[in-house]
C-alpha cells in the first residue's frame, strides 16, 4: 500500500502492536536538557532503573545558560543545570556542558554533529524537537515521564498522528527565507491548525532549501500545533551530513544514503489534508500579535481586529495589539524597536549569522537599539569567528554572545523588560515569554539585521532603498554645485 | 510502583467540589527538580487555615481522600498526584475526577474511586462524627467499607489491573523487552550512536 513518508516511518520503528494499545516505537536519539530532565532522572533511581542506552542518549546544557561569560547567579537555573550533571555522570550519559567546545542549544547540536540522520526517530523534552525532521526524521518533543520512559526502554507508546502536505512551490524572491515561508504557513493554517498532524513540507521552495534553511521551517511546525514537521531526505540532506562526526563512514555511508534514498512519500500516497502555497507571491513576514499566527507580510499595516474572523479571533487581536502596544493602521515598516535579538534553535545557525552580518556590514546599528547576536552552538560560535563575522557585528555596534537559547525565553539573563519591545528570530512571541511584559515581533535574520540598523521594522531592500536615495541626494549636490 | 489490592487508612472528608491542580499543588512547587517530597506543597494555600482538615490531628495522618465532585481539574501537571502521594494518600473517592488528573494518577499509583455523591455524603457524616475513623477500600471487590457503610465503585478494567499489577507506563513497556531486544539487534549498523565520534 502507498504510503507517506512519516507513515513509513513509523512503521519500520514498530516494537510491538497489539490491539486496543498504542504501537510501542523505537527511539534512535534521545536528546535532553537541564529542564526538562531532572524528574525523569530521580524516577529512574526511585525505581532501581538504569538508563537502557546511554549510547543513544546525549544531553546538553542550553536553556538556563547565560551568554555573557561567568558562572550562572539564579538559584533555580545552577540547580538544574548541576542536577543535569550529576545525573548524567551517575547513568553515564554523554553531557556538553557550558563551556565545552561542542555545547550549544540541543537542536543545533544533535545534526551539526551528524547524530541527526534520515529515517530516524528522534526525541527531546522540548516542543522544538521538531527541527530534527528537517533530515527526514520522525522527530517530536515529548514530557518529562516521557522522558523517564524513553530513558528506561528506549521506546515510546504513541497513538497514531495524522499527516498533512504542505506543498510550497515557485521561486523565493530575495531577501525572502524560510522562517518567512513558515511564519506564512502557520499564519494560513492558524496556531492550531497542525494539531494531531506530522507535516510533511514539499515543493520546489522547499527543494531549493539549504539544510540549515530546513531546519528553520521544521523547527516552527509546532507553532501550528503540529506533533512534527519532516522534509524528505535528498542530495542536499547527503551533502550536509557526508563526513560529519556521527556521519556514517566507508561502507556504512554507502548502505545508507542507499537506504535513505528510498525515504520519501509514495506518488500515490494519500495525505489526511493538504496545504498548498505559492512561494514567488512571499515576502518578508513579521508577526504584530502574541502568537506565531498573528503575522502579516512587512509591507502591510497592524490589522484591525474588526475585520478578523469570529468572536474569538477579534477579541484575541483585540487583546494582543493592547499586549503588543500598538494601534490598528499602523505600518508594520514604521514600528520602533527597542532590541534585535539574533539567535535561537530556529535561526542561530551559521548561514543565520552569514546572512545578518551580511547586511550590517559596514553599518551601524540604530542609536537606542541594542543587537544581541547569539551563536546556537559552541561550533557556530568558533566558525563564525574563522569568518570575521564577529569582527562585522562588534563592528556595527552589536553585541557578540556566548551560545545558549538566550531571549528566545526568560530562563536566563537575557530578557526584555516590561514594554520593550523587540525584533528576533526565535520562535515564540507569546506574552511574557522573553521577560514579563517584553513586546516580540518574530523575524528572518535578514529583518533582524536591517531593523537593527533602521530601528524600525525593517527588510533589507529599505536599506538599499536608503542607500539609493542617499546616492541620489550626493549625485544631486554635486551638479549643482558644478 | 506498588501493588495495589487492598487498603486501610484514616479517611479525610475534603468538603470542596472542583478542587483543581492548582489548588492541589501551586504552580511555584513546580521549579523543583525532583520527583519526591512534594508532600509540603499539597492544598499548600488551604494549610495557611487552622481550620482545614489536615490541620486537625485526627486527620493529618490520613491516607483516603473523600472529596466532592470534579476533582482534579485544571492544569495538566503530574506534580498533583505526586504530592498526594508523597504525603501519604493512596486513594481519592470522588463522585466525579477530570479526565487527565485521572489518567495521571493511574500511571502513578493512585486509586481514584468513583462513587455515588450520596455515598461520599454518607462517607463525610461519619468521618466527622468519628474523626480519624479508618476507611477501607478493596479493589478486587470493588467495595469502600466505612463503619456500617458499605458502597461499591467504579475504576476502569485497565486501571484497575495496572493497579492490581502494580504496572507503571514504563513496566508495561518492559513486559515486551524481548521485543525491544529484538528490535535493537536488526537495527540497520550505520545508525550512529553519541559516543563514538
Amino acid at each position: 500500500m502507498a504510503g507517506t513518508l512519516a507513515e513509513k516511518l513509523w512503521e519500520s520503528h514498530v516494537v510491538h502492536q497489539a490491539e486496543g494499545e498504542p504501537d510501542l516505537l523505537y527511539i534512535d536519539l534521545h536528546l535532553i536538557h537541564e529542564v526538562t530532565s531532572p524528574q525523569a532522572f530521580d524516577g529512574l533511581r526511585l525505581a532501581g532503573r538504569q538508563v537502557r542506552r546511554p549510547d543513544l542518549t546525549l544531553a546538553t546544557e542550553d536553556h538556563n545558560v547565560p551568554t555573557t561569560p561567568g558562572p550562572i547567579t539564579d538559584l533555580v537555573s545552577k540547580t538544574q543545570v548541576e542536577t543535569l550533571r550529576r545525573n548524567c555522570e551517575e547513568f553515564g550519559v554523554r553531557l556538553y556542558p557550558m563551556g565545552d567546545a561542542e555545547q550549544g542549544i540541543v537542536h543545533v547540536v544533535g545534526p551539526q554533529l551528524g547524530l541527526t540522520q534520515p529515517g530516524m526517530t528522534v526525541v527531546c523534552g522540548d516542543s522544538h524537537t521538531s527541527t530534527h525532521g528537517a533530515f527526514g526524521a520522525l522527530a517530536f518533543g515529548i514530557g518529562t515521564s516521557e522522558v523517564e520512559h524513553v530513558l528506561a526502554t528506549q521506546t515510546l507508546p504513541l497513538k497514531p498522528f495524522r499527516t498533512m502536505a504542505i506543498t510550497v512551490e515557485g521561486e523565493l524572491q530575495p531577501g525572502v527565507t524560510a522562517k518567512d515561508i513558515v511564519l506564512a504557513v502557520i499564519a494560513k493554517i492558524g496556531t492550531g491548525g497542525g494539531q494531531g498532524y506530522v507535516l510533511e513540507y514539499r515543493g520546489s521552495a522547499i527543494r531549493a532549501l539549504s539544510m540549515e534553511a530546513r531546519m528553520t521551517v521544521c523547527n516552527m511546525s509546532i507553532e501550528a500545533g503540529a506533533r512534527a514537521g519532516m522534509i524528505a531526505p535528498d542530495q542536499t540532506t547527503f551533502d550536509y551530513l557526508q563526513g560529519r562526526d556521527h556521519a556514517p563512514k566507508g561502507a556504512d555511508w554507502d548502505a545508507a544514503v542507499a537506504e535513505w534514498s528510498q525515504l520519501k512519500s509514495d506518488d500515490d500516497a494519500v495525505f489526511d489534508e493538504e496545504v498548498v502555497l505559492d512561494a514567488s507571491t512571499l515576502t518578508p513576514f513579521v508577526t504584530w500579535g502574541t502568537n506565531p499566527g498573528q503575522g502579516l507580510p512587512l509591507g502591510e499595516s497592524v490589522p484591525d481586529p474588526e475585520t478578523l474572523g469570529d468572536d474569538n479571533a477579534k477579541a484575541a487581536a483585540q487583546h494582543a495589539l493592547e499586549y503588543m502596544g500598538l494601534t490598528p493602521g499602523t505600518p508594520l515598516r514604521e514600528i520602533k524597536v527597542d532590541t534585535v535579538f539574533v539567535g535561537s534553535c530556529t535561526n542561530g545557525r551559521i548561514e543565520d549569522l552569514r546572512a545578518a552580518a551580511d547586511v550590517v556590514k559596514g553599518r551601524k546599528v540604530a542609536d537606542g537599539v541594542r543587537m544581541l547576536v547569539v551563536p546556537g552552538s559552541a561550533r557556530v560560535r568558533v566558525q563564525a569567528e574563522e569568518e570575521g563575522l564577529d569582527q562585522v557585528f562588534t563592528a556595527a555596534g552589536a553585541e557578540w554572545r556566548l551560545p545558549g537559547c538566550s531571549m528566545c525565553l526568560g530562563m536566563n539573563p537575557d530578557q526584555l523588560a516590561p514594554g520593550e519591545r523587540s525584533a528576533s528570530t526565535s520562535n515564540r512571541n507569546f506574552e511574557g515569554r522573553q521577560g514579563k511584559g517584553g513586546r516580540t515581533h518574530l523575524v528572518s535574520p535578514l529583518v533582524a539585521a536591517a531593523t537593527a540598523l533602521r530601528g524600525t521594522l525593517s527588510s533589507p531592500a529599505d536599506l538599499d532603498a536608503a542607500d539609493a536615495a542617499d546616492a541620489d541626494r550626493l549625485v544631486g549636490t554635486s551638479e549643482g554645485s558644478r | 510502583m506498588h501493588q495495589f489490592t487492598t487498603h486501610t487508612g484514616i479517611g479525610v472528608p475534603l468538603r470542596r467540589s472542583n478542587v483543581d491542580t492548582d489548588q492541589i499543588i501551586p504552580a511555584v512547587y513546580l521549579k523543583r527538580v525532583t520527583r519526591t517530597g512534594f508532600e509540603d506543597g499539597l492544598f499548600a494555600a488551604w494549610r495557611k487555615d487552622e481550620t482545614f482538615v489536615l490541620n486537625h490531628d485526627s486527620y493529618a495522618a490520613g491516607s483516603v481522600l473523600v472529596a466532592g465532585p470534579d476533582f482534579g481539574t485544571g492544569s495538566s501537571r503530574e506534580h498533583a498526584v505526586w504530592a498526594l502521594m508523597d504525603y501519604g494518600f493512596r486513594v481519592v473517592l470522588s463522585s466525579r475526577f477530570a479526565d487527565i488528573f485521572r489518567g495521571n494518577s493511574g500511571k502513578g499509583g493512585l486509586l481514584t474511586a468513583q462513587l455515588d455523591q450520596s455515598d461520599i455524603e454518607l462517607i463525610w457524616k461519619y468521618l466527622e462524627n468519628e474523626p480519624g475513623a479508618s476507611v477501607t477500600v478493596d479493589l478486587v471487590s470493588r467495595t469502600v467499607t466505612a463503619g456500617d457503610i458499605v458502597a461499591t465503585f467504579e475504576v476502569d478494567d485497565y486501571t484497575r489491573w495496572r493497579l492490581l499489577e502494580g504496572l507503571d507506563d514504563i513496566s508495561l513497556t518492559l513486559r515486551h523487552e524481548q521485543d525491544i531486544t529484538d528490535f535493537e539487534a536488526g537495527r540497520p549498523a550505520h545508525k550512529p550512536t553519541t559516543v563514538t565520534a
